[in-house]
C-alpha cells in the first residue's frame, strides 16, 4: 500500500493545511471550511480538495495508528505468551520433580496444556485472553486446542457429525495436514540422504 | 527459576514474531497460516538440528509453541527411520505426537459439547 509518490504528495498537503491553521489561528473570523489555498487556480483547488479528502487522510490514518498498535500488539503477544510457556515450565518442573524423564514430563505438560486450553476456551476465558495476547494466545499449544473447541462449539447446532466432528479441525485440520506432510518428507529425505 | 526465565524469553519472542508477522501482513495472513507455518517452520528448523538448541536453552518455551510440535514431528521422523526403516517414516512423527493430537481432540470434542459460545 505504501507509495512515496503519494507520500511526496501528503506532506505537501500537510505543510498547506498546517500553515492554513497557523493563519486561521492568527484571522479568527475567517470560516476556513475548506484547507485549500486561496492563491491556486480552481482546478488546482479541487485536484487538492480530491486529495486531502481520500488519499491523504488514509494515508495519515495508515501511517500513524497502526504503528503504536503494532508495539503494544507485540509487547502483549510477547508477555501473553510468555506466560504462557511459563506455566509450561512449571508443570513441566513439577513433573520432572516425580523422576520423570525429560520427555515424558514434555509429553505430560503438553496434554496438561490442551486440557486447560480446550477448558478455557468452554468457559469463555481464553477468548478473554487472546483479545489481549493475540499470536501470544494463538501460538502455543493452547491456542491449537482454543481454534478445535472454538470452531467446534460454533457449528454445534449443525449437529455432533457434521457439526462439531468435522468443524473440530477448522483450522486443527490444515495444521495436521501440513504437519504430516513435512514429517514424513523429512523421514524420506532422512532415509534416502543418510 | 532460571529455567522459568528462559521459557518466558524464549516463549515470548517466538510469539511476538509470530505477531509481527500477523500485523505487517494483514490480512493475508491469519492465524491458521501462522499455526501452519510455525509447525512447518518448526519441523525445518529441528531437521536441520537449528531447533534443539532452543529447547535446550528455553525448555517449555521452545516446545508448547507449535514449532515445538514441528519438532517433535520431524524428530519422531527420523528416530523411526532410524529404528524402523523406510515405514519409519510414516509412523514416527506422528506417533511422536499421538498424546497432543488425540488430547486435543477428545477434550476439544467434550468441551465443545459441554459448553455453548459466549456472547
Amino acid at each position: 500500500m505504501y507509495n512515496q509518490n503519494l507520500k511526496n504528495k501528503y506532506n505537501a498537503l500537510f505543510n498547506i493545511v498546517q500553515r492554513l491553521k497557523e493563519k486561521k489561528e492568527q484571522a479568527q473570523p475567517q470560516k476556513e471550511k475548506t484547507t485549500i489555498p486561496s492563491n491556486l487556480n480552481p482546478v488546482e483547488q479541487e485536484e487538492l480538495q480530491k486529495q486531502i479528502d481520500q488519499q491523504a487522510y488514509q494515508w495519515l490514518v495508515q501511517q500513524h495508528q497502526p504503528r503504536t498498535t503494532w508495539l503494544r500488539n507485540t509487547i502483549l503477544a510477547f508477555l501473553v505468551g510468555g506466560i504462557i510457556c511459563t506455566l509450561g515450565q512449571i508443570i513441566q518442573n513439577y513433573f520432572r520433580g516425580f523422576g520423570l524423564t525429560l520427555r515424558e514430563a514434555g509429553t505430560v505438560t503438553v496434554f496438561i496444556m490442551v486440557f486447560l486450553g480446550a477448558f478455557l476456551t468452554g468457559l469463555g476465558i481464553y477468548d478473554k485472553i487472546g483479545k489481549y495476547g493475540g499470536a501470544g494466545s494463538i501460538i502455543p499449544i493452547t491456542g491449537f486446542a482454543n481454534s478445535i473447541v472454538a470452531s467446534a462449539m460454533e457449528f454445534k447446532r449443525e449437529g455432533y457429525v457434521y457439526g462439531v466432528g468435522a468443524r473440530l479441525f477448522n483450522v486443527a485440520g490444515p495444521v495436521l495436514t501440513f504437519g504430516f506432510i513435512i514429517s514424513v518428507l523429512i523421514g524420506l529425505l532422512y532415509y534416502f540422504f543418510t | 527459576m532460571v529455567s522459568l526465565l528462559t521459557a518466558f524469553v524464549i516463549g515470548g519472542v517466538l510469539c511476538a514474531l509470530g505477531q509481527i508477522i500477523m500485523d505487517f501482513s494483514r490480512p493475508v495472513v491469519t492465524p491458521g497460516h501462522i499455526l501452519v507455518g510455525y509447525v512447518t517452520g518448526g519441523a525445518i528448523l529441528s531437521a536441520l538440528g537449528l531447533y534443539q538448541p532452543l529447547i535446550d536453552i528455553g525448555g517449555a518455551g521452545a516446545t508448547i509453541p507449535l514449532s515445538g510440535f514441528g519438532h517433535s514431528l520431524a524428530q519422531g521422523a527420523i528416530a523411526s527411520v532410524k529404528a524402523d526403516g523406510l515405514l519409519g517414516a510414516f509412523s514416527g512423527g506422528i506417533q511422536a505426537t499421538a498424546v497432543g493430537i488425540a488430547a486435543a481432540v477428545v477434550f476439544g470434542f467434550t468441551m465443545a459439547v459441554l459448553f455453548n459460545p459466549k456472547g
